[in-house]
């Protein structure tokens, strides 16, 4: 087996306090692979989100380790946390999160700027992203403008502009009707997957199963199995 | 970083409601601030046009004397006394008071008399018509060509009236830096003929105007004057003499504090809650781009920059409206007290410095509060 490029150890997560305090994670083992659309699916308040969460260094855990690449994230102090997310993750929000005061462009240049790259070149390269999810016209566009289909894909792009090594999807066909999610889904699967990038993707949509490389399912905060491809 | 700035640039002004809300707050309260203290400026620079005008660099007066216009008379000898004081370069009396004018129409009009030293002339006026030694002619007077002199029935030199009940004649037409507070014509003539036209107390002298042979000799003259039981100041504690009295011994002082708290919490309820609403309202993008990896500084800086920008665009605007206000005011009122200083400039920044700090501090403290994972839960 090739090194992971997300290996999760004894993840433990809890939330609340007193009687509220439920274990949301219990003791999660998990690898991911570079070249692999990795899903993990389960029923609502399983624990999906919140192991993307601490896979992609936004929530720490109380206890267990989660190393990307050979390297333990949840070690690295604030600045440096952010710093690791903006270069080596790239994320899709359940509610694609745009800024409808921006155009299309500009939000997709948004991980470019945090990077520092000058405004023009930013918007330069923000196009060339939104060419790859096919709206190479819509670029002067606010994505209050555009369908969800086109959103999602602005969204897409985004998370792609910065080339992260992980792109990190969170429900991507919950705010899509029919076709259109799969479709997203399938895009991403023939355009952005390569070998040198992972994708995670959480879902509880039976419809993209196809796609998927390895799906494992979580119940009450555990990893219980592989519904298809090999063991967790 | 410029490209961060930018960012929050198009995310405040692409936001033209709120944007213009918050432009409408501060440029408001920044109006009703300069406005205010332009006002207070106008009005003390007109209530100390005499010590402005006539220049002198020391005063001697009653110790009872507030303002300009309320003098006292002292004795003759006290202008001896001054003059033979160890550190005076020269002094000379002046007289001021008013006077009563009656126009070649049969109109009354109030004026006030500057009487200048007979010897010297020290502190005359620039004439801008006529000659300054026409004013030892008989009954000659120049006048002041400020906002009060149509009242005059725009005078020219030759003009003849009568100052209560005496024959006056116009020598010549002067300038000066600062028209008077109350609204009345100027006349300059000389200290005797002043004596002679004016009804006036035993004693006549309202002032007398000291020249100290160098800076080290005013505590001195000071000390001097106060042992003879009178008060001495240099032009800019006389100065700030009358500016207290109306600060403190008018109300003035309590209505410009007042408007002042009332406009900055004008401005600071508009532009913070406003401020406040546009960052609730883009808190779970603020809350994307801390998952995506923007740093809590740099979000910090994104608003800080938001509200500087409003902050002065808005001053500017403020300043900008106020300044338009005076000049219309002036076109109808050609006497309308009000100037714009650097003080009251200093004010107003330093208010809507505060405002955008308020602003910020609550906007910056909800977003270093909320957390990518919340965004990530929808």
């Amino acid at each position: 087996m090739p090194d992971p490029a997300i290996r999760a150890t004894g993840v433990v997560k809890w939330f609340g306090e007193g009687d509220a305090r439920t274990q949301a994670l219990r003791g999660v083992n998990v690898d991911a692979y570079f070249g692999e659309m990795l899903y993990i699916v389960g029923p609502s308040g399983s624990g999906k989100t919140t192991l993307l969460s601490v896979l992609s260094g936004i929530l720490r855990p109380d206890s267990g380790s989660v190393s990307v690449e050979g390297s333990e994230i949840w070690k690295l102090g604030g600045d440096k946390l952010a710093e690791f997310r903006l270069h080596k993750i790239g994320f899709v929000f359940q509610d694609f999160h745009l800024f409808n005061r921006l155009t299309t462009a500009e939000n997709v240049a948004i991980p470019l700027i945090l990077k520092r790259k000058p405004w023009k070149e930013a918007l330069v390269e923000a196009a060339k992203y939104l060419d790859v999810v096919g709206l190479k016209g819509r670029a002067e566009l606010p994505p209050v403008k555009l369908s969800g289909g086109e959103q999602q894909r602005v969204a897409i792009a985004r998370a792609i502009a910065g080339q992260p090594d992980i792109l990190i999807m969170d429900e991507p066909t919950a705010s899509l009707d029919g076709d259109p999610g799969q479709g997203i889904v399938g895009f991403v699967k023939q355009h952005v997957l390569n070998e040198k990038r992972c994708i995670l993707i959480v879902t509880h949509d039976d419809r993209i199963s196809q796609f998927a490389t390895r799906i494992l399912k979580m119940e009450d905060g555990v990893l219980t199995g592989a519904v298809k491809g090999g063991s967790e | 970083m410029k490209g961060l700035f930018k960012l929050a640039y198009k995310l405040l002004v692409n936001d033209k409601a709120k944007f213009t809300a918050l432009l409408v707050g501060i440029t408001f309260a920044v109006f009703l601030i300069i406005q205010m203290t332009a006002m207070f400026a106008g009005t003390m620079k007109r209530a100390s046009a005499t010590v402005l005008n006539l220049g002198a660099s020391m005063w001697v007066m009653d110790p009872a004397v507030q303002t300009v216009a309320n003098t006292i008379g002292m004795p003759d000898y006290v202008l001896d006394a001054v003059r033979s004081m160890h550190g005076v370069s020269y002094a000379v009396p002046v007289y001021t008071g008013g006077a009563l004018v009656k126009l070649a129409d049969g109109a009354y009009q109030s004026v006030t008399v500057v009487g200048l030293d007979d010897t010297s002339l020290f502190g005359r006026p620039q004439l801008i018509q006529g000659k300054i030694e026409d004013i030892y002619g008989e009954n000659a007077f120049i006048v002041v060509k400020d906002p009060e002199f149509p009242k005059l029935g725009d005078p020219h030199v030759g003009t003849e009236f009568q100052v209560n009940d005496h024959r006056g004649v116009i020598v010549g037409i002067a300038e000066v830096a600062s028209s008077g507070l109350f609204g009345v014509p100027t006349l300059y003539t000389t200290y005797e003929r002043a004596l002679q036209y004016l009804p006036n107390p035993r004693f006549t002298i309202s002032y007398v105007l000291v020249e100290p042979k160098s800076p080290a000799d005013v505590i001195r003259i000071k000390q001097q004057t106060q042992a003879m039981g009178y008060l001495a100041l240099t032009k800019g504690e006389f100065i700030d003499r009358i500016t207290n009295f109306y600060i403190y011994q008018t109300g003035m002082g309590t209505n410009l504090l007042i408007m002042t708290v009332m406009s900055f919490i004008v401005g600071l309820s508009i532009s913070g809650q406003t401020f406040y609403t546009f960052v609730l309202e883009n808190l779970d993008k603020f809350g994307a781009l801390k998952a995506i990896g923007a740093k809590s500084r740099e979000l910090i800086l994104m608003i800080l920059f938001q509200t500087s920008f409003t902050a002065l665009t808005g001053y500017g605007l403020g300043i900008g409206l106020c300044a338009l206000l005076i000049r219309l005011a002036r076109l109808r009122l050609p006497d309308y007290a009000a100037m714009i200083t650097y003080w009251n400039l200093a004010l107003g920044f330093v208010v809507v410095v505060i405002i955008a700090a308020i602003s910020s501090y609550f906007g910056v403290r909800k977003v270093l509060r909320i957390e990518p994972f919340d965004i990530f839960r929808g």
